[in-house]
């Protein structure tokens, strides 16, 4: 994580997609973007959880993003990528359609979440940023990653 | 944390730990100075750093403790209420250097309550020589305002330092050492350390375990890299690499041997509390409590070691508490005044096995019925149907406790559920044993390490999985109308393997695959756990692997199903199944199923499972007979014309003697010429031989004697082979060859014949060794159980020696003995063990619980010679 601290209240984020919507991931956490390859799928395990692979002698954990927003499945095509984050000292991995360019964003610009934003998005949002025509949800990776943070939607 | 704090905290500890233990010993051994110099020594050293590093209440406390332990090296007797203190002092010591180590300063707070106590005992123990400094420096420390006081602490520290480094010359600090100089810390570390210098004398270097931690990843890292170039290699089959490759893989073991090696400590140091901790319970309790401890020094991995040390003091609070009487209660009940508890461990394959066993008064089998009635863990029915062994396992089940009243000392509502909890962590089993009035154990099976295992790597519904070596007793190929055939109760698919039925389940089923097809085929890996077996049928199985355990991800941890993932020589991770979680999967429904089918198959004795070697002949009919064939010394098929007719008996001269022969009934003609087959049986130096019309076979089979035979020499029938089979009973031809079978020459008369008991659960062997040793001159008592025995033994029917078959349910006779030894009434009885497996590791555990002797089942010989050489030895004593 060796990005420049942003200057006063400059917030780097990583931008993804994921079922068209961008996303925004604080850079700090991000620790890198792979291709998921080899994925094993963990029976039993509870449906946002894609799988596990071997990250050079390291095993991360999958999470489908598109199940933990409640966005629909992605259907057959498309190269999938995942983004590499690290919690707890485990490594995790959230999968999304496709990485976008990383965004400088005044902190001051960040708004709460609209009153109606679909619960499951609201639950892992950390606030929107207005862009030129379109909307970035900031993602707070700690609660996406706290799957017991799901009752809401239930 | 400052370097220096950090080593004075740990090795305080360390200290503190062995004043812990010496202190109890000096309690029941007062004389002993070197033991009393070893604990003033050490708080002495305590007492000195804590002054150097500026630590008041800790030099207070220290200070106080060590003057009343001056008392005792005075030679005032130690009182049981004077070490109680000083224990106080150093749990408040211990508390203290707690928070230390969390906040790095001394907490907040006075020890004046603990320090005017241990004054009043001083005092109270009023010594006519008092070290001359110490009424003034009393003086200084008495306040109990030492804290934020500079000056007096400046004073105190000095005077401690002159005292504490008398030796050495350095020059005593300023009077607020707020960080010392590093010249001065080192001269202060040599100090204290000097007398654990000289005990270890640069042997051994402090490694912290982050490192060895470090070091362990990164050798998992590299057997990881050797699988993956090891399987490239494999590949291409003349790789110039292969060679290197060898010789790496090997450097890779041993280096993994090595770092594993350093992780390894004696689980003597989880038990390094308990002296304490029972010295502390029987003054509580107000029982007498002797703590025994036996391999202190086997070794194994210290993650495993932390984790099981909270189950274990858990299990001595509640033998001391719950398990162990009261000294009232025990003298009532014919008991040694002293409770007994006794801590061993022992290797035995890849486990540590540990025991944690009391002389106390058993579980309460009643109430624990009662309790997982109120409970709704099982059915009044169900329960009526359960052996004791099995309703004891219930102390198992969450919310469990059957204290009935809760004590300071366990029962605080965690109970031996969490124990197991703890222990099934760890991929180990937990088994309870209890005689009531007898005692109670429990056996706690662990594995050494966690972190490398051998593992079958099997697939199932196109996924690989790692099953535990450990856990797997062996793989069966199950095809239709093979041997091994897959058949079902009901739904349940189960496999006949040697006459015992196996629940199966489909891995892929367990892992809530659809339901895939029917278990026809497959390969089925039969998995212990605990004393439940099963079959765990998989698609196809690969090789066994040494694979390095990752934990699970703790978003999956709570999958019981695995317990944990690896990462395999191609690169892809694949998960570990947990048999714990397959056991559980499999579930209560299919185990009773076929628990119940067991019991319906198998007449009611327990012979069932325990195959024999059988011979089988005919004789006089055709219906087939058979005789263990362990019983038989030879078979032999001489010339018909060799024998010869001797005052109405036939005789044939066998290796120099007259072997008389003895038809097995009138249906058997003996040949006139030919090939006549014998079924010799001999006893020292004279034999006798049945005679038969033909010998069919040697099978193995169990022997389950379904009906009981009035005729003699027939003990009664049993399927063998699908067939009905006549037993035939050794016993009642023998005395028919020599009248005298039964009464020697070579046994000298006695005015009372030797007794033995003989225990075994199954009702045939007892029937087949009764008349041996009755023909050996031996008074035979038989019991059926091993419960039944020690109440005859508990009855004060005294025995020569005990027979013991090793195997039983409930009970067996590894717990036999260890009741028998405990019991200082039988503790001299010599016990033999039967056996049919002779393991060397059996044999080493044998002798360890205290048999005499161990002897093959079937080795008539052996047993006799052992039997006699222990009842003489006996006589002689």
């Amino acid at each position: 994580m060796s990005t420049e601290t942003a200057v006063s209240n400059l917030k780097e984020y990583v931008t993804a997609t994921i079922g068209g919507q961008l996303f925004g991931l604080p850079i700090q956490q991000v620790q890198d973007v792979f291709m998921p390859e080899r994925l094993t799928r963990v029976p039993l395990a509870p449906p946002e959880i894609a799988g596990v692979l071997n990250l050079r002698g390291r095993i991360v954990t999958l999470i489908d993003m598109r199940d933990r927003l409640g966005l629909q499945q992605r259907v057959g095509e498309g190269v999938v990528m995942a983004v590499g984050v690290e919690s707890g000292g485990e490594s995790y991995g959230l999968l999304i359609d496709s990485i976008g360019e990383v965004l400088k964003l005044d902190d001051a610009g960040r708004e709460p979440n609209p009153i109606n934003l679909d619960p499951r998005l609201a639950r892992v949002s950390a606030g929107i940023h207005r862009l030129e025509g379109q909307l970035l949800m900031l993602i707070d990776v700690d609660r996406v990653l706290d799957l017991s943070v799901k009752s809401i939607a239930a | 944390m400052d370097d220096l704090l950090r080593e004075f905290v740990t090795e305080t500890n360390e200290s503190l730990d062995v004043v812990d233990v010496e202190l109890v010993r000096f309690e029941q051994d007062p004389n002993n100075a070197k033991i009393l110099d070893n604990i003033f020594r050490l708080v002495h050293t305590i007492k000195g750093t804590c002054g150097f590093l500026n630590l008041p209440r800790l030099e207070a406390l220290a200070h106080a403790a060590e003057t009343l332990m001056g008392k005792f090296r005075d030679g005032v007797s130690a009182t049981n209420e004077a070490v109680t203190l000083v224990l106080a002092t150093i749990d408040r010591i211990k508390q203290i250097l707690e928070s230390l180590e969390r906040a790095q300063r001394e907490p907040d707070g006075t020890d004046a309550d603990l320090i005017g106590e241990l004054e009043r005992m001083v005092l109270k123990l009023g010594s006519k020589q008092p070290v001359a400094e110490e009424p003034q420096y009393a003086v200084g420390t008495l306040t109990p305002q030492v804290l934020d006081r500079p000056l007096r602490l400046g004073e105190v520290s000095l005077d401690e330092l002159e005292r504490a480094f008398r030796e050495t010359p350095v020059d005593p600090p300023p009077a607020k050492p707020a960080k010392p100089a590093p010249a001065e810390a080192a001269a202060a570390k040599d100090a204290a350390k000097d007398d654990d210098a000289a005990k270890s004398s640069g042997q051994s270097i402090r490694v912290t375990v982050d490192t060895l931690e470090h070091l362990m990843t990164m050798v998992s890292e590299l057997v990881l890299t050797r699988n993956q170039l090891l399987e490239i290699v494999r590949r291409h089959e003349d790789s110039e690499f292969k060679t290197p490759l060898q010789r790496l893989s090997n450097v890779t073991a041993e280096l993994q041997e090595g770092v594993m090696k350093t992780r390894m400590q004696p689980i003597g140091n989880a038990w390094q509390k308990f002296p304490r901790i029972v010295r502390d319970l029987s003054n509580e309790l107000g029982k007498q409590i002797d703590l025994e401890m036996q391999g202190a020094e086997t070794e194994l991995d210290r993650q495993v070691l932390d984790l099981i040390k909270d189950p274990l003091t858990h299990m001595v609070r509640n033998s001391a508490d719950h398990g162990l009487e009261t000294t009232e209660q025990r003298r009532a009940a014919g008991k040694p005044p002293h409770g007994r508890i006794r801590l061993s461990a022992y290797h035995e394959g890849g486990y540590i096995i540990i025991q944690v066993a009391d002389d106390g008064r058993g579980l309460d089998t009643a109430r624990i019925k009662a309790k997982a009635i109120a409970q709704g863990l099982v059915s009044e029915a169900d329960l009526a149907k359960m052996s004791e062994a099995q309703i004891h396992k219930f102390i198992f089940a969450p919310g469990f406790s059957t204290a009935a009243k809760v004590t300071s000392v366990s029962g605080r509502g965690v109970g031996m559920d969490v124990v197991r909890t703890n222990i099934d962590q760890i991929g180990g089993t937990i088994d309870v044993k209890s005689v009531a009035g007898v005692g109670l154990s429990f056996i706690i099976k662990i594995p050494l390490t966690l972190a490398i295992v051998a593992a079958l790597i099997v697939e199932a519904g196109g996924e690989r999985f790692a099953i535990p070596q450990l856990s797997v007793i062996e793989l069966v190929r199950a095809r239709l109308g093979s041997e091994h055939r897959i058949e079902r109760i009901k739904d349940t698919p189960v496999l006949r393997l040697r006459d015992k039925l196996l629940p199966l389940a489909r891995l892929s089923d367990l892992l809530g695959g659809k339901a895939a097809g029917d278990v026809e085929s497959g390969f089925i890996v039969v998995t212990q756990v605990g004393s439940q077996i099963f079959g765990i049928v998989v698609d196809k199985v690969f090789h066994t692997e040494e694979i390095v355990v990752k934990p699970m991800s703790s978003k999956l941890r709570h999958i019981a199903m695995f317990s944990g993932n690896t990462i395999l020589g191609d690169g892809s991770v694949i998960m570990i199944i947990d048999p714990n979680g397959a056991a559980q999967a499999l579930g209560k429904s299919v185990t009773s199923q076929i628990d119940a089918a067991n019991t319906a198959h198998a007449a009611p004795d327990a012979t069932a499972g325990q195959s024999t070697s059988l011979l089988l002949f005919r004789a006089g009919s055709t219906q087939l007979k058979a005789v263990p064939l362990s019983l038989i010394t030879r078979l032999e098929e001489i010339d018909a014309r060799k024998i010869e007719l001797s005052n109405g008996r036939h005789m044939v001269q066998y290796r120099g003697h007259l072997m008389p022969l003895i038809t097995l009934n009138e249906g058997v003609n003996i040949k006139g010429e030919g090939a006549q087959s014998l079924l010799v049986f001999s006893d020292g130096n004279r034999s006798m031989a049945l005679v038969v019309d033909e010998i069919v076979d040697i099978v193995e089979d169990r022997l389950d004697i379904q009906v009981a035979s009035g005729n003699a020499g027939v003990i009664g029938s049993a399927i063998i082979k699908g067939q009905a089979t006549e037993i035939i009973d050794v016993g009642h031809f023998l005395p028919l060859a020599f009248a005298d079978w039964f009464r020697r020459k070579d046994q000298p008369h006695r005015a009372k014949p030797r007794s033995v008991l003989l225990i075994d659960d199954s009702p045939f062997f007892r029937d087949m060794l009764t008349p041996v040793l009755q023909a050996a001159g031996y008074a035979v008592t038989a019991a059926g159980s091993a419960q039944e025995a020690l109440a005859l033994l508990n009855d004060g029917r005294t025995f020569d020696a005990a027979i013991t078959d090793t195997e039983m349910p409930d009970m067996d006779g590894f717990e036999f003995a260890t009741a028998v030894r405990a019991d200082t009434r039988t503790a001299d009885l010599p016990i033999i063990a039967l056996s049919s497996v002779v393991s060397a590791e059996a044999v080493e555990r044998g002798r360890r619980v205290g048999f005499h002797d161990y002897v093959a089942k079937f080795d008539r010989q052996g047993l006799i010679a052992a039997l006699k050489e222990q009842t003489d030895v006996g006589r002689a004593a």
